[in-house]
Parts: C-alpha cells; structure tokens; sequence
C-alpha cells in the first residue's frame, strides 16, 4: 500500500500539473515532490530491519502470459527512494522562471519521479522495463525542448543509445521469462530460471543485461553518449539524469543481474571490474584536461560510478554496502556540484574555468557551499563521499589488491580536478565575468542548505542508511 | 457470413445514393451499417463455427480478423469524410472502399483456395481504382497503374502456386490440402506451389523483395487511399498469408521458413534503411510500412501457438497508429501544401493536441512502451523466442533501433519552432474524434493488451 502512494503521488501531481497556470506551476510541483518525500520519509523512519520485500502489493495485470503489477521494497529499494524523493523537490527547486511552458517541464520531472520510483519498486521483470523504459520518456523531452543548441542531435544519439541497451534487456528478460516454471515474470521465478540455466547461457543474458544497465551507468566503454548529454541538457535534466537516473543501472545491477546469473557473474565480474577502473582512471584523466565546468562534472561522475561498478561486481559485504552509501552521496554531490556550475552559469554567462576567479570575495556563502559539497565529493573524511568510497575499495581489495590500488587513484585524481576547478574559478583575483557575481538567493540556499546537510549527516552517521540496506545485502550475497 | 451479406447491401445502397439522392446522408448510413456488420459479426463468435459450402469458415479466427477490419474500417471512414466530399464521385469511392472491404473479410475467413483468390482480387481491384482516384494528378494514375500492372503479375504467381497445390493434392479445400501435404511430404512439385504462394502474399504484404511496387504507391495515392492500403489491405493480406500458412503448410515449415526468414531480415533492414534517407514523411511512412511488415512476418516465421495473436495484435494496433499519423499528415499537407518533415514545425506550438496524438502514434510505431506498438513487438519477440528464432529477433532488435531515428525526427519537427508556420490551431471536429479514438486506444490497448489477446485465446 504505502509503495503504491508512493508511486501514486508524483503521477497525480505530473497530471494535475498539466493544468496549473504557468505562474504557479513551480510551486504546485515542488509542493507535489515535497509531499512525495515526507511520505518517504515516514516510510523509512518505519522500515523493518528484514531482508523481506516489504509493502507488496500484487496485482494480476495481463493474465494471458502471466505478468503481475507487483511492487514492494527492500532495504535496497528503500534507500533509492529516499534519494529519489530528496532530490526532486531540490531538483524542481532549482529550476529557474520560465517563459516556455513551466508546466509541461514540471509536470515532465515530476512524471520521470514516478517512473523512477516504479523503477526501484518493481518485483516483475516486465513491469520493471515497463518503467525503465518509461523514465526516458520524460527526459527525452526535456532535453529536446529546453535543452543547449546542439540538443536535437544530442538526444538522438542519446535515446537510442539507452534504447539498445534496453531492447537486449527486453530479449533477454524474455528468453528467462519463457525458462521459467510456470511462465512468470516474478522476480522469484525469474531468479530460479536463471540460476537454472548453463554457465553458457548465462554468460550471454549477462552481456545482455549489462548492455543496459551498463549503457545507463555509464560504463567505460559505453559512456560516450552521457558528457555531451549531461552538458547539453538543461540543468534539472542532468540533474535527474546524473543524480537519480544513472542509478538505475546500478540499482539494476544488484537487483537483477547479480542474484539471477550466479554463474555468468562469477565469470564476468573480473572484465567488468577493470573496465570500470580503467574508465575511473580514464575518466579522471580527462576531467583534469577539461576547461568547461559541466564537462569536467561529467566526466567527474563517470570516474565515481566506475568506482561504484567496481565495488558491486566484487561481490562482497563491503562492496555492496559501499556502493549503496555511494549511490546516495553521489546522487546528493553531483546534484549539488551541477547546482553550483548552473548558479555560476546563469551569473556569468560562461562555463570556461579559465575565465571565472575570485568568486570568493562576491559570494562568500555560495564559496562555502560550493566548498562543502566538493570536498563530500573528494572524499574528506566526515564527508558522504568518504564513506562510499572507503568501503567501495575496501570491497575492491579483497577481491584484488591491484584493482583497489588503480581504484583509489580516484579519490586523488578527483582532488587534482576538483581542487583546480575550484580555486580557478572561485579563490584568486575577480574577472570581469566574475565583477559582479552576487551571493545566493533564498531559494538556491532552500537548494544548498539541505544538499549541504545531507553531505555532512551521512559522513558522521552512515550508519542510520547502512543499516536500511543490510538485511537484503546479506540476503543478496547468500544466495537467493 | 451475416457480414458479408451485411457489407455487400452497404455497397449497393451506397450506390443507389446517387440515383436517389439521398447523398447527404449517406455517411451516417454507412456508419451505421458497419456498426451493424460490426455486430452481426461478434455475434457469431459465439456460435460454432459451420463451413458455408465448403468455401468459408466463420471460426474465430475469422470472426475476430474481421471485427478488427471492419474497426479499421469504420475509423477509416471517419478519417476520410471531407476529402471524398470534395470530389464529385463521392458514392462510387465509398462503394468501391466497402466492396473491398467485403474482398478483406472473405481473405481472413475462406476455406478454399478459389475464395482466397477471388477475396484477394475482390479488395485489390477496388484499390486499384481507388490509388488512381486522384484523376487530375499524374502520380495518383501512376501510382494506380503501378500498382495493378503489379499486382496483377503477383496474382498470376499466386494462381500458378494454387494450380500446382492443386495439381499435388487434388483439392483447393483447406482441410484437404492439409492431410494431402501430411501424406506427400517430399513433393517438388508442392514446394515449388508453397514457394509460388509464398511469393504471391509476400507481394499484397510488400514483403523485401516484393515491396518494389510500396512507397511509390503509397506515395502517389491520394493520403485516405494510402491509410486504407496501409491498414485495412495489410491486415487482411497478413490475415490471409497466416491462415492459409498455418492450416495447409505449418508441416513443411522447415522447407519454407528459411526462405521467409531471409525475406524478413531483408524486408526489416530494406525499410527502416530507405526510411531513415527520405524527406518526405508520406513516403518515410510508406517504407515504415514495409518494414513493419517485417516484424508481423516474424511472427509466421514462428509458428507457434501465440502467433495467430501476435499478428492480430500487432496489425491491428498498427494499423490504429497509421490511421492516427496519416490523418495528421493529411491534416498538414492540407494546409501547409508540403508533406516533408519541415511542414510539421511548429506544431506544438500552434495545436499542442495534434502534435500530442502524432508523438503517441510515433512512440507507437517506433515500439516504446507503454504505447500498443511496444506491446505488440514486445508479443511478436515473445512468439520468435519461444520458437528458437532469437537470431531473427535480434535483427529486428537492430533494425528498430533505426526506426526509432526516423519517427523521432518527425516528433523534433513538431515542438521546433518555426518563423512562421501554416499549422492550423483548430481542426475539423470528426477528425478530433477519430484522432482522440485511435490515440487512447493506442495507449489502452498497450496498458491492457489482454482486450485483444483473449479473443484469440
């Protein structure tokens, strides 16, 4: 039940939204994701400790071939969905006036919460793709009609990108669907399907799957569409697309692959490990070259989600945890660091480092936020990041001391890039773009203020989400 | 065979409309009397099923193909009132649609060969004559010329393969086809008759690389007469090519299979490609409709149990999605004079409904759920896997993924925004109607496909 309000809240609001004159349309949908979130929270503050799907509610959908509206949350879920609903009120938020048609963009966030949420809830296969493939309807158009000028071939390029990965998934989904027992998508027997099969077979569906989940992450090689995305989008949608989407192909990754392809996972995860390192490395590499602020936040976040990658595919304790901490407080950073570049952005007219500095002595609040949020992204002890990062490659070393070793060059690399980012544009002498940069609004202090709160409270109390996730980790890793 | 009856009177009252002019009404008379031949037919669904003569059988399969035309034909004329009221031959193109109609249902429902002749010729003669209808413009006569020069050739293969089935079997009866096939196997000269047959329906179902004669009929034709051909014509031909392949030839799969398996690779990759490459969305329609027939050849390739579903499904929701796209094209070449991508500009910004209506269509066609489109492919996959084609799946995996481009490109045109754009903020109010039907049943029928599926069940 409280999974389907969940599910229901943003949907009734991105319909309702459609209707709301455009000078009200903000608030109504920030008032919608606000009532979204304490539902949330009042979930999480009840949430047992089991390893169990909780709040299940199954409802025979399409009888003829056995597919179920089933959705219900774990621990795993359950933390998604705190994100989710944290950040889109922040997201919507943060958006500025608009003259073209405010309420079809709030109404489109508030659409792409729901699929996102029904993305995390889902315990059918095919009602999973139903939403996975419904959350990039949303962000399609709000790329293509609010996004920067190169948009139209950028999205394309974009779409069916993520659509590849999502038609082999489909194949794949089907293909176990028809190996199961009783000819079921239920995640149960979907798992036992794909337990059942040969290593082989196994080995195929898995590329599949990652081809996917992969593509959404993104993963070295296949992140080539995500920096002109990111950069090109408007900033909420690569706010919803780095802060909460990416974390789809995560969460589809502990979800579905590791539990369903045993086999194929124990084969593969070594490739797939280093992959994700040498993108973290690759990654990083580039971000220090970049001089425009958003590709080098990019490229920032494909370094940290190949860590996260590596953390998950070595299929331990540490690793799991640390990559569900991780996607938290990444989710909260980026959202926070794309804010940051947005607000300079819009005061400047420039995203080029090499033009911006001494932004320090104009905006002392936003100097501090921006700081704050970074250094969480860096991976200071006391900060989000640390967490994350500290069990993400503690998980890696015990799987291979010289992956961790590689992998932890991401929290120095990450300094390099930040660190030159920040004290070019914001410590040093003013430029005359920076002349007359003032300090933050009321409402991009309503934006940082709990961004900043969140960075700070899952560095000193991890333990409060750590604890949410434990249950069905440990349930994960012995084996479905 | 209440419906044949009920649709052949249509055609002759709608006749007599001219001589006793009663003209005005006629619209209404006809949406009555498909609403009534709509009826009749559910109603034998029911009933058991009975061979008329040994030449047609009511089963459900026929029953439920029929019901779905005569949908797509009631819709249909919805569409195409105001173009045939400008024209001064209104009666005899409505008669000729209904008399064509009537070719469509005895396609779906024969049980004999001779009357899978006579329905194919039936509904191609009226469309021949309605693609030159246009008679002022020199591509509407060359697209109807085309297209019977063709077809005619493609009937004589068809008739030659029947002649050979005959020669083997010794019977057009369907039932006796069967059992004569059962028991002779081997024959070449059967083979040689499946593969003429083959080639024949691949032709009406513009099957690569049969298709030659497609986007340059649909092209020249005049807008409504293409939407018929794309959705009424290819929902019977399919309707006719599965139940003639599935009770005669489903134990000589092995033998015709392959070379349908090559048809439809080359038939998907033929038409998403030359669609990708045109600027004209009249024409990119016309290939998208080849290779649409792509993915519902799948489905025979197949041949399993879920098939005779996969194909209802995926023909009739494509053909809701056609109607759909193909009156706002209509609706824009109309008023813009242009049917090539940069006529639809600005349409978001001057009638947010029917840039709405056209986005869905094209999801639709481009397969993203939860539009009927995804449903339906999704359905068509299932079938192919089940039957160990995974390799043909993923061909059509990859060529979807082209198609996505090209529908996509027709939904950035719509929300660019223009100088200046000819785009009208208001439409007619039949058109709303039918745009508003064939749109929310675009996206009930993929939230509930089981509306469908169970007919067949």
């Amino acid at each position: 039940m409280q999974t389907a309000v969940l599910l229901l809240i943003p949907f009734i609001a991105s319909l309702l939204g459609l209707f709301v004159p455009a000078q009200h349309a903000k608030k109504f949908a920030f008032v919608g994701s606000l009532v979204a979130f304490i539902v949330a929270v009042i979930v999480f503050m009840g949430f047992p400790t089991s390893a169990d799907y909780q709040y299940v509610l199954d409802y025979l959908w399409i009888p003829s071939i056995g597919i179920h509206f089933k959705i219900g949350m774990d621990g795993i879920s359950m933390l998604m969905i705190m994100l989710t609903t944290f950040l889109s009120p922040l997201i919507i938020l943060s958006a500025r006036d608009s003259e073209n048609r405010p309420a079809v963009f709030y109404s489109l966030i508030l659409f792409m919460e729901m699929a996102l949420i029904g993305v995390f809830v889902s315990l059918d296969g095919f009602l999973f793709y139903i939403f996975w493939e419904l959350a990039l309807i949303p962000i399609y158009f709000i790329c293509l009609l609010w996004g920067g000028a190169n948009r139209v071939s950028i999205t394309i390029k974009f779409f069916i990108y993520t659509l590849t990965g999502s038609l082999f998934m489909l194949v794949a989904l089907i293909f176990l669907y028809l190996h199961t027992a009783s000819h079921s998508f239920d995640i149960t027997s979907l798992y036992q399907a794909g337990k059942s099969l040969d290593a082989h077979t196994q080995g195929i569906l898995f590329l599949f799957f990652f081809l996917a989940f992969g593509i959404k992450m993104p993963v070295f090689p296949l992140h080539t569409w995500q920096p002109d995305t990111y950069t090109d989008a408007p900033t909420q949608g690569t706010m919803m697309l780095s802060g909460i989407m990416l974390k789809m192909g995560i969460y589809g990754v502990i979800r579905w692959l590791l539990p369903m392809l045993p086999d194929a996972v124990h084969q593969y995860s070594g490739y797939i490990m280093w992959l994700a390192i040498i993108g973290v490395i690759y990654a990083s590499i580039i971000a220090i070259t970049r001089t425009d602020l958003k590709r080098l936040l990019a490229y920032s976040s494909i370094a940290h989600v190949g860590l996260i990658a590596a953390g998950i595919f070595a299929f331990n304790a540490q690793g799991l945890q640390g990559g569900m901490i991780q996607m938290l407080s990444h989710g909260i950073n980026v959202v926070g660091l794309f804010f940051a570049a947005d607000i300079i952005q819009n005061r400047t007219k420039t995203r080029e480092i090499s033009q911006l500095g001494g932004i320090r002595t104009k905006a002392p609040f936003f100097a501090t936020a921006f700081m704050i949020i970074m250094l969480g992204a860096v991976a200071l002890p006391l900060t989000n990041g640390f967490v994350g990062e500290f069990l993400l490659i503690n998980g890696v070393f015990q799987y291979s001391p010289y992956m961790a070793a590689f992998g932890g060059l991401t929290i120095i690399l990450g300094a390099v890039y930040m660190f030159r980012a920040y004290q070019r544009s914001v410590l040093g002498e003013t430029s005359v773009a920076t002349d007359t940069f003032t300090d933050l609004t009321m409402t991009e202090k309503a934006v940082m203020i709990p961004l900043i709160i969140m960075v700070i409270w899952i560095g000193v109390f991890p333990n409060m989400f750590l604890k949410v996730s434990e249950p069905a980790i440990m349930k994960l890793l012995a084996g479905y | 065979m209440n419906t044949l009856i009920v649709l052949s009177a249509l055609g002759i009252i709608t006749l007599f409309a001219e001589i006793f002019r009663f003209r005005k009404a006629l619209f209404p008379i006809i949406l009555i009397g498909l609403a009534g031949a709509f009826a009749v037919t559910a109603m034998e669904f029911t009933s058991n099923p009975q061979s008329i003569f040994g030449m047609m059988v009511f089963d459900k399969y026929a029953v439920t193909f029929s019901c779905a035309l005569i949908v797509i034909g009631f819709l249909w004329f919805m569409m195409a009132r105001n173009y045939f009221l400008q024209e001064t031959s209104v009666t005899d193109h409505f008669a000729l649609i209904l008399f064509s109609l009537v070719g469509a249902v005895v396609m779906v429902s024969y049980s004999n060969l001779t009357m899978l002749f006579l329905g194919i010729e039936i509904l191609s003669v009226s469309v021949y004559v309605l693609a030159a209808s246009d008679k002022a413009s020199v591509l509407s006569n060359e697209s109807g010329f085309k297209y019977f020069l063709m077809g005619s050739f493609a009937s004589g293969f068809l008739l030659f393969g029947i002649t050979l089935i005959y020669g083997v079997t010794g019977s057009f009866d369907l039932v006796q086809i069967q059992q004569q096939v059962l028991a002779h196997p081997h024959s070449g000269m059967l083979l040689v008759g499946v593969i003429l047959i083959l080639m024949g329906v691949a032709f009406k179902c513009s099957l690569a690389p049969f298709h030659f004669w497609a986007p340059d009929v649909y092209d020249g034709a005049p807008t409504t007469v293409t939407t018929y051909m794309a959705s009424v014509v290819k929902t019977a031909a399919f309707g006719a090519f599965f139940r003639l392949f599935s009770m005669c030839f489903s134990s000589l799969t092995h033998d015709w299979a392959p070379i349908l398996w090559w048809i439809v690779v080359l038939t998907l990759f033929i038409g998403n490609v030359s669609a990708l490459r045109q600027l004209s969305v009249k024409r990119m329609l016309a290939y998208s409709s080849i290779a649409h027939a792509g993915y519902i050849a799948i489905a025979i390739v197949s041949m399993t149990n879920t098939s005779a579903q996969a194909i209802l499904y995926y023909t009739l929701t494509y053909s809701i999605s056609t109607i759909t796209s193909f009156t706002v094209l209509y609706i824009v070449s109309r008023n813009t004079g242009r049917d090539d991508f940069g006529a639809f500009e600005g349409m978001a910004k001057n009638n947010p409904f029917l840039a709405f209506v056209m986005t869905v269509a094209m999801l639709s066609l481009a397969g993203i759920p939860p539009t009927a489109g995804f449903f339906g492919k999704y359905y068509i996959f299932l079938t192919a896997i089940n039957s160990h084609n995974s390799s043909l799946v993923i061909a059509a995996v990859l060529a979807a993924l082209i198609g996505v481009y090209y529908y996509f490109r027709v939904i950035i045109s719509m929300y660019f925004k223009p100088e200046k754009s000819d785009i009208p903020a208001s439409i007619g109010s039949l058109h709303q109607i039918v745009l508003f039907i064939t749109t929310m049943l675009t996206l009930l029928l993929g939230i509930f496909p089981d509306w469908i599926l169970n007919w067949l069940m």
